[in-house]
């Protein structure tokens, strides 16, 4: 009856780590057993079953690993529901969730359904809603039409009067008298003045019809806040109350790292392109996994993080977000025959005999089409056998006798 | 049949390109003349479109070009010569393109010498880098070329070149109008382009020239690719191809006709362009633009295009996939007397499929007896193959004495599928590789495969009329992998999620709650009875039932269900786990739990908790079976599911498990609860519309961004959900915990306690599109209502159960929920499939490369490490490689004291340092070596040994071994036999020793 002691322990997992298990693991079984107080046989008993079991569970040459990934992913779609449901009790805006936003991602949309920001505050801001709301009002995009009640159209002397609604305004931050500066940039022709709580433009043309087109115009202006975000709503983060979050619908997630106040290094946005473009690649397939993970979790789904990896890792592996589907990855493949198995059969096999192509036969829907053994799993292994040698030694037994 | 040397020929590599004029005339059997067939008496007409030089269809004719019969001639094209070029409709679109770039007068690429050379240089290095589309590329050199104003060389100006779809060009010229480009024209244009300038096009000119999409001549493909039918009625039907190359055939005549005997100019281009249709609709019978070419009957021809695209085309329909012989369909029936590895199979079906089996000295005498038995009787055979190749069908044999005593090694006997063979069983949609798995045969009565319950999940399979389908593999390599592989027991972990596949379902999980439920004691009868059900003494012969102790003895020794069913478990297992209906205590106490929710099993004994969904179910990562086949192999976790689900049936037939009416019947104080609740509801929500109406915001709260309207919808649905809840929670209180209907929802069989609650209280809220129904007449649902009645009833919310019965605006409110419901799950099982098949058609080529790494048939990286760390999700820990908490759980289970006595007194010589070693070693001592072990587990499992961490007593083991070692060899056959019931089983203990396997593995991996 020995306990074991630090030493020995170190000792163990020295020895442990020699016969190529990850440190990362080491560290958790140190910090597993650090306190447990382990006789010495029970601790030999632990680490050798860690190193069975870790043995064990090493992936084998020749898996066909990425038909197993797919069909860990399609096969749970047929138990998701289609429709887009609201978040239940807190409103929140719609997402797109279940099978479509799946397919969204999977297709490497440029526009998904229902874009959305989640911006992090940095800590002066984030603690609370009152500083958490001066960002929440530089980011949330306003249009003329949002602080107005009205907009009159004077046909008498051909001028556009804005009624603004001054709580709104205050509300929302917006100094009424800067409004004409900002409606000046749109519109260069003409004249913009305040008058009271109004906004009186006279654009100079006496016609009806473009004068209401004006007015439509006007309405869509951007007065504050970052094109693209459509709304902002801002909420304490559940595990810790008192940090203050901005969720947007609509995102332009460049546009709002720049601005002051917002954490740029934990905001997202879950649209895939977009994070492409501002942070690269590597940044994409981490949403990739993070959506499609999110995804799977909603829907009480159980899937390895393994299989989503390697499908993130395919779409990005080109260095720009490829689509899984003809105009994507199934459509840039060199064999003739497996693009011509998949969609657009005939106009495959045109182009390739127009440009000469050649079918290596390597992958698998090739070898399946021709009749031939599948270079995959068991279809990889083949068997050398030495005839000569075979005889020598049938010579020699029978020399024996 | 599997043993033949015959050396097929493999296909290296398969080039594409373009015919031209003169290889099309050279490979053609016959010039093709006649648009006619056949004349009067049936025969082919000569250099007609069925002359005999393209091949034969006719069974005992032969090629009068190779000389073969039809078995063997492949066919042979001909051609036609036509009287004027016509255009190729897929390629229409590319002349286009290179009409454009291309000078009008010299043919030359409109680019100056400079930019040709850059975009050379460029295509050398996209295609060295780029394993994208060559499309891509040359997209930027059309774009380019097309700009130019006039050539670079010859000066001439650009005209514009607009198509008229689907095969017409026309030059406009500024000022002049425009002006029809004849196939002619193009023809000339496209043969002066220069090699070069085709390179930096894309085309290979090795390969294709540009100008051959043009036909002067055209192929006509042979008789055997448009074969003709000849009814019953003796009358013939030719191939759609064939009536389309008749029509080619006579207008080409026709124009020739007509241009010789110098017809106007006007009816020559007239029929110039009919042959340039009936060529156009003989490659695509479905270009936009043109009207499709129709049989007599009126139906659209099915002509080359169409032959090859699509579903039904050739490539998805007959390359990719490919019908089979032996194999069969029946509707599949549940038997759960037979194993998760068995499937049942009609005597009627093993009857017609067969297994080729070669006759050897070992075998002869049992194949004789089957050559006997003959086709009718069962155990017998279909066919003999003798040695000269020749079949014998034994159907026709009269005497088949004779034939049996013919048999000689060397013979295959094609014997009927029998006892024990192996066979591949799939249920479609074969969502995932569990959808094929394969079984033992089981010869059995009837009509239908029957198969065990538990495997049901992973085919997604009932049995409401499924039908299912079975394959026999032929060849002895098949078989090999169908058994290491395919089999059911190698797929009980999913590699989906690292847990278990199967698992107890429905009647199973309600038995298995009732069982090991604390009132759940036996006498010894029923003990022994249990335990006998169960196979305990089967597959543990030391077994006694002294090794229980009976928890009362007054009055007489009764055992515990959980004493019953821990005797199937494993000396040391070692679980815990919360059950189903834990109630989720602020602090959790563990094994006092009041509730008995808290399962934990220490060294194979279920000490305290409920087993029920979580613990034992299907697709449970933390259940017994899970932990089971991680220690002990999948042979080990099927034996197990298997003995578990015979003894649990056994136990659920005593004690019934039904559902009547009176079991949801809610009456007296707790309806009238109910009624209330619901009443209350109804109230506040006639509060909030009535806020609403008055625009009461200090009621009716308005909901950041949204409308008050939308606010009002969702406070009525929250009021109504939350009534619907506490109504439910009423009546699940008066129905109390006896019941079955609850017994089944808390245990996690079937259905939950929303079901029971419509069923006994009320139905709730009927949604559509998630939300209340508030479509139908204008501003309300039904007539029944008045005009914008937003009360709860109005929009959809069913007050009544299914017990009681629904009001007839109720039930059309619940059909419109139910025909959502349905139309959903209809346009999801679409979606998701064209979804799968994409993901598949992606990912498919991906593989472990023996270095690691995965990647693409192109052997381009896709990750250096499967999957970041090279772990199979398959044999993981529901994601994790290895299981610290449990694997700790049961370190601190052993008995250090008793396994130090043991060294010490040395009674115990030896032994393997795991379970795993044994269970390897298996197969070559026990005589029937299929049912001992997953020989892929064991064989995987035999390097993972791990040095002792006790240097003394390691040595003093490793010689024990060796001496051991010597000594086994020594033995007999008994002593070996004693020897592994030590070693395997429940009384093997587990010792942290050196095995040979091990020390080999160790030098030579580290030398």
């Amino acid at each position: 009856m020995v306990k074991v002691t630090p030493k020995i322990l170190e000792e163990n997992l020295k020895q442990l780590q020699d016969d190529g298990i990850p440190e990362d693991l080491i560290e958790k079984i140190n910090e597993k057993i650090k306190d447990e107080e382990l006789e010495e046989e029970q601790l030999e008993y632990f680490l050798n079953k860690i190193f069975i079991n870790y043995s064990n569970a090493k992936i084998e040459v020749s898996e066909a690993c990425g038909v197993i990934a797919a069909q860990s992913i399609g096969e749970p779609g047929t138990q998701m529901t289609l429709r887009t449901f609201h978040y239940a009790g807190v409103e929140e805006f719609s997402v797109t969730q279940g099978l479509p936003r799946l397919i969204e991602i999977v297709d490497a949309r440029r526009f998904p359904s229902t874009p959305q920001m989640e911006v992090f505050l940095e800590k002066e801001y984030g603690e609370s809603e009152e500083t958490a709301i001066k960002v929440h009002n530089r980011i949330e995009q306003i249009r003329i039409e949002n602080i107005t009640h009205d907009v009159d159209l004077d046909y008498v002397d051909w001028k556009i009067i804005i009624n603004l609604i001054p709580e709104i305004c205050e509300n929302k931050g917006i100094d009424i008298d800067e409004i004409p500066e900002i409606l000046k940039r749109y519109k260069k022709k003409g004249t913009i003045r305040r008058e009271g709580n109004s906004v009186i433009i006279d654009p100079g043309i006496e016609d009806l019809q473009s004068l209401q087109k004006i007015r439509e115009k006007i309405l869509k202006k951007v007065v504050k806040g970052i094109r693209g975000v459509k709304r902002g709503l801002l909420m304490p983060l559940e595990e810790v109350k008192k940090e203050w979050v901005i969720k947007t619908e609509g995102t332009n997630l460049q546009g709002v790292v720049q601005i002051e106040g917002v954490d740029a290094t934990r905001t997202v946005s879950n649209h895939i392109h977009e994070v492409e473009k501002l942070y690269g690649i590597e940044a994409a397939r981490n949403m990739i996994i993070r959506e499609s993970q999110k995804v799977l979790e909603q829907q009480g789904l159980d899937v390895d993080l393994r299989h989503l990896l390697i499908l993130s890792d395919l779409m990005c592996v080109s260095g720009t977000i490829q689509s899984i589907g003809r105009h994507g990855i199934s459509g840039s493949k060199s064999s003739v025959f497996a693009r011509a198995a998949f969609e657009v059969t005939v106009n495959q096999l045109l182009d390739a005999g127009l440009y000469g192509e050649e079918e290596k036969l390597l992958g698998i829907p090739e070898n399946v089409i021709i009749g031939q053994i599948s270079p995959i799993g068991t279809g990889r292994v083949s068997i050398m056998f030495d005839l000569d040698k075979n005889l020598e030694i049938i010579k020699s037994i029978k020399g024996n006798k | 049949m599997s043993y033949t040397f015959s050396r097929t020929k493999m296909i290296e590599k398969i080039k594409f390109g373009l015919l031209s004029p003169d290889e099309i005339r050279k490979m053609s059997a016959a010039r093709i003349i006649t648009a006619d067939t056949y004349d009067e008496d049936g025969l082919p007409i000569p250099s007609g479109l069925m002359d005999q030089r393209l091949g034969t269809i006719e069974p005992g004719q032969r090629c009068q070009t190779c000389g073969n019969l039809v078995s063997n001639c492949m066919g042979h094209f001909g051609h036609i010569e036509l009287a004027r070029p016509v255009i190729h409709v897929g390629y229409a679109k590319k002349v286009l393109k290179v009409l454009r770039s291309i000078c009008p007068e010299c043919s030359k690429l409109m680019l100056t010498d400079e930019e040709k050379e850059e975009f050379r240089e460029e295509h050398a290095k996209h295609i060295q880098i780029s394993f994208e589309d060559e499309e891509d590329f040359t997209k930027m050199v059309f774009k380019k070329a097309r700009k130019a104003k006039h050539c670079p060389y010859c000066g001439a100006i650009k005209k514009k070149i607009i198509i008229e779809k689907p095969t017409t060009f026309y030059e406009e010229e500024e000022n002049k109008g425009s002006r029809r480009l004849t196939p002619i024209e193009i023809l000339e244009r496209l043969k002066k382009i220069q090699d070069p300038d085709l390179r930096i096009l894309g085309i290979s000119p090795a390969n294709a020239r540009l100008e051959w999409v043009i036909f002067t001549v055209l192929p006509i493909p042979p008789v055997c690719a448009r074969p003709s039918i000849t009814l019953d009625s003796g009358i013939r039907s030719e191939d759609d191809l064939t009536h389309k190359l008749v029509d080619v055939i006579r207008i080409n005549q026709r124009l020739r006709e007509n241009i010789d005997a110098g017809a106007p100019h006007l009816i020559v281009e007239d029929l110039w362009e009919l042959l340039q249709y009936h060529i156009t609709t003989y490659f695509d019978n479905q270009v936009s633009g043109i009207p499709p070419a129709r049989h007599r009957s009126g139906r659209a021809l099915r002509t080359l295009t169409q032959r090859l695209k699509g579903k039904e085309g050739r490539f998805r329909s007959n390359l990719s996939g490919k019908r089979v012989d032996f194999s069969a369909r029946s509707v599949i029936s549940p038997n759960p007397y037979i194993s998760v590895n068995d499937v049942g199979v009609p005597q009627d079906v093993a009857k017609i499929l067969t297994i080729p089996t070669n006759v050897n000295d070992w075998n002869i005498e049992e194949m004789k007896q089957l050559v006997l038995n003959g086709p009718i009787r069962h155990p017998g055979a279909n066919y003999i193959i003798r040695n000269d190749r020749r079949r014998i069908d034994l159907r026709y044999v009269k005497n088949r004495k004779i034939i049996a005593d013919m048999l000689a090694p060397g013979f295959t006997v094609e014997r009927h599928l029998n006892n024990g063979d192996l066979v591949l069983f799939n249920r479609q949609p074969s969502l995932h590789r569990m959808s094929i798995m394969a079984h033992e045969v089981k010869i059995m009565d009837g009509k239908t495969f029957r198969l065990n319950l538990t495997v049901c999940p992973p085919y997604n399979a009932d049995f409401d009329g499924d039908e299912m389908n079975l394959h026999v593999p032929q060849s002895e390599e098949a078989r090999t992998e169908a058994e290491l592989l395919l089999k059911v027991q190698e797929h009980i972990l999913s590699p989906r999620f690292g847990g278990p596949i199967l698992g107890g379902i429905q009647d199973f999980i309600s038995s298995v709650f009732q069982f090991t439920s604390k009132e759940s004691l036996y006498n010894k009868k029923d003990t022994l009875k249990l335990l006998y059900m169960g196979g305990i003494f089967e597959t543990n012969p030391d077994f006694q039932l002294d090794h229980l102790k009976p928890i009362t003895t007054d009055p007489e020794p009764r055992y515990s269900g959980k004493q019953i069913f821990s005797s199937l478990f494993p000396d040391d297992l070692n679980i815990r786990v919360r059950s189903k209906f834990c109630k989720k205590c602020d602090v959790c106490k563990g094994k006092d739990c009041e509730f008995d929710a808290y399962v934990m099993i220490k060294n194979g004994e279920l000490i305290t908790g409920t087993i029920d969904e979580n613990s034992f179910g299907a697709m449970q990562s933390n259940s017994i079976l899970a932990r089971i086949i991680k220690d002990h192999g999948n042979a080990r976790g099927r034996e197990f599911l298997d003995n578990a689900t015979k003894m649990l049936l056994y136990v659920i037939r005593q004690n019934g498990m039904t559902m009547g009416l009176d079991e949801v019947y809610v009456k007296g104080v707790a309806y009238e609860a109910i009624q209330k609740i619901l009443d209350d509801a109804n109230k506040e929500a006639d509060k909030l519309i009535k806020a609403f109406d008055e625009n009461n915001t200090k009621i009716l709260k308005r909901a950041p961004g949204r409308s008050m309207r939308e606010t009002l919808e969702l406070r009525i649905r929250q009021v109504l959900a939350e009534a619907r809840k506490q109504a439910e929670e009423t009546a699940a209180h008066y129905i109390g915990d006896e019941a079955h209907s609850v017994i089944m929802t808390k245990s996690g069989a079937r259905g939950n306690i929303l079901n029971l609650g419509q069923m006994s209280a009320v139905v709730g809220q009927q949604a559509i599109r998630g939300e209340r129904i508030n479509r139908g007449y204008s501003q309300r649902t039904l007539p029944h209502f008045k005009i914008n009645d937003l009360s709860p009833r109005s929009r959809g919310f069913v007050t009544a159960s299914y017990r009681n019965g629904l009001r007839p605006a109720e039930f059309f409110f619940h059909a419109m929920g139910g025909r959502e419901g349905l139309v959903d799950t209809a346009v999801r099982t679409s979606t998701s499939g064209y979804m799968q098949r994409r993901l598949v058609n992606a990912l498919q080529d991906m593989v472990i490369e023996n270095d690691g790494t995965v990647r693409n048939s192109d052997k381009n990286v896709i990750q250096f490490s499967y999957g970041d760390d090279g772990i199979d999700p398959m044999h993981t820990d529901h994601g994790n490689a290895v299981n610290l908490d449990v694997l700790l759980l049961k370190a601190k289970a052993l008995d250090v004291q008793k396994i130090q006595d043991e060294i010490k007194s040395g009674s115990i010589p030896k032994k393997a340092a795991s379970k795993k070693a044994p269970v390897k070693k298996a197969p070559a001592k026990k005589t029937s070596a299929k049912k001992t072990s997953a020989k892929k587990t064991s064989a995987k499992k035999t390097p993972a040994k791990k040095t002792p961490v006790k240097k003394a007593p390691a040595k003093e083991t490793k010689v024990k071994e060796k001496k051991g070692k010597s000594t086994a060899d020594e033995q007999d056959e008994d002593a070996l036999q004693a020897q592994y019931k030590v070693e395997t089983g429940k009384n093997a203990i587990w010792r942290g020793k050196v095995t040979k396997g091990y020390v080999d593995w160790k030098v030579e991996k580290f030398g």
